[in-house]
């Protein structure tokens, strides 16, 4: 048995009169890369955000690396480990690629004048990105000059330097052509090659993250339906599953 | 849908293929790139122009005149750039150039050395820029609205302290002489604010922080930046500059007038900001554009005193300067944009 490094009992959470997550639980294994897949709204996002700490859940338990956690803000949550790479990459498009990587982690001296040590920033980040295989002309290049996909790399990178134990990708691939999509895959894998990060991969289109997951859970309509190794399932296994839900769901429509 | 990007053309390349160039292209390539050159440029080519159709511009004593002014606003100005960076405005910072000087001057009558009360002057500006910051980020009105309203209540606080009468202080030479009773002192003040405002802005965690708040006000939240912070330090930041502006300026001008200042200054302030190349929007701007915007205003101001021409002409100039900078940077900063992708 693997060493267990996230796992959620129950968590239920609604807005006013509106239930986004019923009754979830899932767990995560050290190393694991876990694809998170459902439609849109069917609780994706709600979850994600309770697991880095920026929304607190109605009920349930979070336990990480085996103890009770209350994930009472985002600092919090990312002081334990769990590193969030968000939709919009919390990017700034006006400082360079190595500045962004050391946001608010940045090298300095001179004490309380807090002067910022460009020079090894640039190095390590130089190195970090080589090391990651992400493929950009430079550091010093401002990030509004760069493509989606090497965005994404780069946020992904600075989530992993981070010192990341748990990384939450949410759509890392949405509005990303072929080639871009390939770059991120391959960041992905090589990081769990390594097997010292632990992945949670967020996702509506599953055939894209299928190959990259060690496992998959299905979230619908805020409950896990389907958890199995991608071993023992399939693409094709999943959208039958989606589209009966989907048929069942209409087919229930008016006879209720 | 810009697909095959993964592998764009290194940019490395672009200044190599123009080296094969000549100078002439390689130094418009410099000035297309660098906001600030293109304005230290229009302020020659300005300086030129007045100097053929009045030949006084060049004179000490015009010059003193021109760097005074244009000083005092260039100091408000970097403050201003401060803010406008984070993603606000300041309205205020004119109204705070009249108040403090008027504190200073009481507390030195109340017996307090004039050092002393230069930096008792300065405690309501820092407290003005505080309980800005503090209402703009605490209940989340916009800053034109905040300063909006400081900005009519620290005049009528003037007014009223002030009984609307100007006074006259009497630092003595030595304290006039160090705290801008004379043009060059004021010249001394002003790059020495510029050059420390510009290293804040580009080499300290402060600047970039500052940057990120105005650039990507949620992306810098996620990071864990206090993005209120930043905003209210640069509102303590700037309305410290405006009064500390109007302190010295009241010993250049050798008194201090309740109406001084106002909102006059606090737009050729800003308009020093737009004109150097920082944009309204937040996310980016420089403290030495601001510099040579003020210069420029300067110039404009009194080049056309010089020539004779009357101030209601000055406005209109100064209006359309104002629109064509603004849409010359919005064109420059598209081209550089699409001149980087390339």
């Amino acid at each position: 048995m693997s060493e267990e490094m996230l796992r959620t009992e129950h968590i239920s959470k609604s807005f006013g009169r509106v239930t986004a997550l019923k009754d979830t639980s899932i767990h995560l294994d050290k190393g694991e890369v876990l694809g998170l897949l459902g439609d849109n709204g069917a609780g994706k996002s709600t979850l994600l955000k309770i697991l880095t700490g920026f929304h607190q859940p109605s009920g349930g338990k979070i336990f990480f690396q085996g103890k009770e956690q209350v994930l009472k803000s985002v600092g919090y949550a990312r002081s334990l480990g769990i590193e969030p790479v968000y939709q919009d990459l919390a990017l700034i498009n006006e400082l360079s690629v190595y500045r962004n990587m050391f946001l608010k982690r940045e090298l300095m001296f001179g004490g309380f004048l807090r002067i910022l040590d460009d020079g090894a920033m640039r190095k390590q980040a130089k190195e970090k990105l080589k090391l990651m295989g992400v493929n950009i002309p430079s550091v010093d290049v401002e990030i509004s000059k760069l493509s989606g996909g090497q965005r994404q790399a780069i946020a992904v990178a600075r989530s992993v330097y981070a010192n990341a134990k748990v990384l939450l990708l949410d759509e890392p691939l949405a509005a990303m052509g072929v080639k871009e999509s390939t770059m991120i895959l391959d960041v992905i894998g090589r990081l769990k090659e390594k097997g010292d990060v632990s992945v949670i991969i967020v996702a509506h289109n599953y055939a894209q993250v299928f190959d990259f997951c060690d496992r998959i859970n299905l979230l619908q309509n805020g409950e896990i339906t389907f958890n199995q190794k991608t071993s023992e399932t399939s693409v094709e296994e999943l959208t039958s599953l989606v589209v009966s839900e989907y048929r069942l769901a209409r087919g229930r429509g008016p006879t209720v | 849908m810009s697909t095959d990007n993964a592998e764009i053309v290194p940019q490395e390349d672009m200044p190599r293929r123009l080296d094969r160039r000549g100078f002439a292209s390689r130094l418009g390539l410099f000035l297309f790139r660098s906001r600030e050159a293109s304005i230290a440029i229009a302020g020659i080519v300005l300086v030129l122009y007045f100097q053929t159709t009045a030949p006084a511009f060049l004179s000490p004593g015009n010059i003193a005149n021109l760097a005074g002014y244009a000083a005092t606003t260039s100091i408000i100005a970097a403050g201003e750039v401060m803010v406008l960076i984070s993603g606000e405005v300041d309205l205020s910072a004119g109204q705070v150039y009249a108040l403090s000087p008027f504190v200073m001057f009481y507390a030195q009558q109340a017996g307090i050395p004039f050092v002393l009360a230069i930096i008792i002057g300065l405690i309501p500006a820092a407290l003005i820029g505080l309980i800005t910051g503090l209402i703009t980020v605490g209940l989340e009105i916009p800053s034109f609205i905040t300063t909006l309203g400081t900005l009519f209540l620290i005049n009528g606080v003037t007014l009223t302290i002030s009984g609307g009468f100007p006074v006259q202080p009497n630092p003595g030479p030595v304290i006039a002489g160090i705290f801008g009773g004379n043009a060059y002192s004021q010249i001394i003040w002003a790059l020495a604010i510029m050059l420390i405002f510009q290293f804040i802005l580009v080499k300290t965690r402060w600047g970039m922080h500052t940057i990120a708040t105005g650039g990507n006000l949620n992306g810098a939240k996620e990071v864990g930046i206090k993005t209120g912070w930043v905003k209210i330090g640069n509102f303590v930041l700037c309305s410290l500059l405006g009064g500390l502006a109007g302190i010295l300026d009241s010993f250049r001008i050798g008194s201090i007038d309740p109406l001084a200042g106002g909102t006059d200054i606090m737009f050729m302030a800003i308009a020093s900001a737009v004109i150097g190349g920082t944009l309204l929007t937040g996310g980016s701007g420089t403290i030495v554009g601001a510099l040579l915007g003020a210069a420029v205003l300067g110039i404009l101001k009194d080049g056309f005193t010089l020539s004779g021409v009357s101030a209601y002409t000055f406005d209109m100039i100064l209006g359309a300067a104002i629109l064509i900078t603004m849409l010359i940077n919005v064109r420059l900063s598209r081209l550089r944009a699409a001149g980087g992708k390339r």
